[in-house]
């Protein structure tokens, strides 16, 4: 129970560079002399990982014909102009798509979010018949390939005259069996039993109890289910792939990749793509750089003890 | 958690105990009756916030399953020409779909390049990933906030754009690469074509998943006591030592675990390849299993072979995924379910 609140006051999670990562068992004797191997091999690493960022970053500045033209790091002159021939395709099409994509995100990980705070409490605070039994069951969901359930889950929308749909794509990533999971762990790590015991001796009933004793003590954890959830729903392509057949609801990445698709006959509209991808990408990585400042990346693999 | 048990016990012998412990400095008035509701409410309770799971599972996980597992029974039988109303019915199949599936050269040579792939990816990816992590925990290491997070930085990129860029890469006209052997007058090799395709599908799996792997590792790292490493600090271990013979073996069981999920997701691969089609002729429409499974149930239209195809890559998925957690699980103990 300790990690998950102390975590959010330690000062330093991710702020200072280095020192402020590791617990504080590091020896100070020789913190002077730096280990050459491992930094040189992480700044490799983290180059390998910043590459085609930083590609498609020069690349979107760059007009149609400097794009085959120009050495590829080459800044070009054509951003601006990107960004407007962009938006101006097909009447604002691609700001649609992020539209969308942010409501499948943001609104599809607000509603995983709360279900997976109700089902992690319910699975962490209360002992009840069949309790092992709800959670493998819901924990399989993660093993189940999405391909068996995304083509009868389309076939079955199809039959509820609901394919095509927004709630079609929203509906089925509700249920994260990982969110399920990571929500039971941070509630027996946060929330101790005789917090809620107490609460029951106030008389406050039990819908109460989770919500003004518990759901706060499990919002760090609970942003961390928002986030593992939102990133997925936004990754997501399989689904609207199969679902949707209505490009005005497409989220970015579909609608990217007819772009791409469309472009291998005509070339023009790389420049397009390229734009279009830098801009899809940015909201999600300027959230983790926001968000690094009081949250931090272990919480993702459900860590609670330090 | 002895707490939990208490309500239950206290619902049972409610109605007529004389004293129930934790409600004494109520009122007797409002005190006796009221572990007996709240009881009742505990009991139910569980249930109640359970409900919108269970109900979510049941339609959109269960439910679709079984259709599947149903569709895949059936087959579509033609009267006559097949026009008209009532030509054609929907009839029971046996096992037909699945006699066809399993002996479907398409769908076995999909899954043996996917399992081509799986084999550049998962030891690469899982390789990568432990390094890292060790490199992160290392001592007197610098930067290493900064790197966590740009190596963690492909996580929030999706496939598809993932896929996008380093196709982009890829392309002789665009890529930076191709320009420096150019410059450098050093052969070009095909990215896109024949062997050098799995690689070049798999960097960017790789590119995505290392990052996500590496802190799953890293942060059952920086759960190991303080005192293993006072302990091998006096026995006089490297720190070479140490990262073998103490890191590795502790964080085994999570390296297991990002092993299964990796390959559940190798074997799954769509989206990365359904992106760099158009860059490329030598990708298939059936590439790999998804994609057959795609292409059969929607440009074909027979989902009655694709709910079979889509069952078989399933338990395909499972079987190897649990054999390998069999054959491992059986050497560290330690699992991450809580």
């Amino acid at each position: 129970m300790t990690a998950v609140t102390t975590r959010r006051t330690a000062p330093a999670a991710g702020t200072t560079p280095g020192t402020a990562q590791g617990p504080p068992r590091r020896a100070p004797r020789d913190g002077r002399r730096i280990a050459w191997v491992p930094t040189m091999a992480l700044l490799i690493g983290a180059a390998y990982c910043l590459l085609p960022v930083a590609w498609i970053v020069v690349a979107a500045t760059k007009s149609g014909r400097e794009l085959f033209s120009t050495f590829t790091f080459l800044p070009g002159t054509g951003f601006t102009a990107n960004i407007a021939d962009l938006s101006a395709y097909r009447d604002g099409v691609y700001w649609r798509w992020m539209l969308n994509s942010l409501f499948y995100a943001g609104f599809g990980a607000l509603l995983s979010t709360a279900v997976s705070a109700l089902s992690g409490y319910a699975l962490a605070v209360y002992r009840f018949r069949g309790r092992e039994t709800i959670f493998n069951v819901l924990l399989a969901g993660v093993l189940m390939p999405p391909v068996i359930l995304a083509v009868p889950q389309y076939l079955l929308m199809a039959k509820a005259d609901m394919a095509d749909s927004y709630l079609s794509v929203l509906l089925p990533l509700i249920l994260s069996p990982y969110g399920v999971y990571l929500a039971r762990i941070y509630a027996a790590a946060s929330v101790p039993a005789d917090v809620v015991e107490a609460g029951r001796m106030d008389g406050g009933g039990e819908w109460r109890i989770f919500r003004s004793v518990a759901l706060p003590m499990m919002l760090p954890g609970l942003v961390t289910v928002f986030l593992f959830q939102f990133v997925a729903v936004w990754n997501n392509f399989l689904l609207p792939y199969i679902m949707l057949g209505d490009d005005q609801k497409f989220p970015v990445t579909l609608g990217l990749y007819t772009l791409l698709q469309q472009g291998s006959n005509t070339p023009a509209l790389y420049t397009l793509v390229i734009t279009g991808a830098l801009l899809a990408v940015v909201p999600l990585i300027a959230l983790f750089l926001v968000i690094q400042r009081f949250w931090s990346l272990d919480l993702l693999s459900g860590a609670v003890k330090s | 958690m002895a707490a939990e048990t208490s309500p239950a016990r206290g619902a049972r012998r409610a109605p007529d105990a004389p004293e129930t412990p934790g409600a004494a400095p109520a009122g007797p008035g409002r005190g006796r009756p009221a572990p007996g509701r709240a009881g009742r409410r505990v009991r139910g309770a569980p249930y109640a916030f359970l409900l919108p799971a269970v109900t979510l599972f049941a339609l959109f996980f269960a439910l679709p399953i079984g259709y599947a597992l149903f569709l895949s029974l059936r087959k579509v039988e033609v009267k006559g020409l097949g026009l008209g109303k009532g030509a054609r019915s929907e009839v029971w199949a046996g096992f037909a779909n699945y006699r066809d599936a399993l002996s479907d050269s398409e769908l076995l040579a999909s899954a043996v390049r996917v399992l081509g792939y799986g084999a550049i990816v998962v030891p690469c990816m899982l390789g990568l990933a432990l390094v890292l992590a060790l490199m992160l925990d290392a001592e007197r290491t610098r930067l290493s906030g900064f790197s966590r997070l740009a190596i963690f930085l492909p996580y929030a990129v999706p496939g598809v754009i993932a896929a996008l860029m380093w196709g982009f890469l890829y392309l002789p006209d665009v890529s930076p690469f191709y320009y420096l052997l150019d410059k450098g007058g050093l052969p070009q090799p095909d990215l896109l074509d024949g062997g050098p395709l799995f690689v070049a599908l798999a960097n960017i799996a790789l590119w995505g998943g290392t990052g996500f792997n590496m802190i799953v590792i890293y942060t059952s790292l920086r759960s190991i006591p303080a005192e293993i490493y006072e302990a091998a600090r006096l026995d006089g271990a490297s720190q070479l030592q140490t990262a073998l013979r103490i890191k590795i073996p502790i964080v085994a069981p999570s390296l297991v675990l990002t092993f299964f999920f990796s390959i559940i997701a190798t074997l799954q691969v769509f989206s990365e390849p359904t992106t760099l089609k158009p860059l490329t002729n030598s990708l298939s429409t059936t590439w790999s299993p998804l994609m057959k499974v795609y292409q059969d149930a929607f440009i074909k239209n027979d989902i009655y072979s694709a709910a079979a195809t889509s069952v078989v890559i399933a338990v395909v998925t499972l079987a190897l995924s649990f054999g390998f957690l069999k054959t491992v699980g059986s050497r560290s103990n330690q699992g991450e379910t809580p």
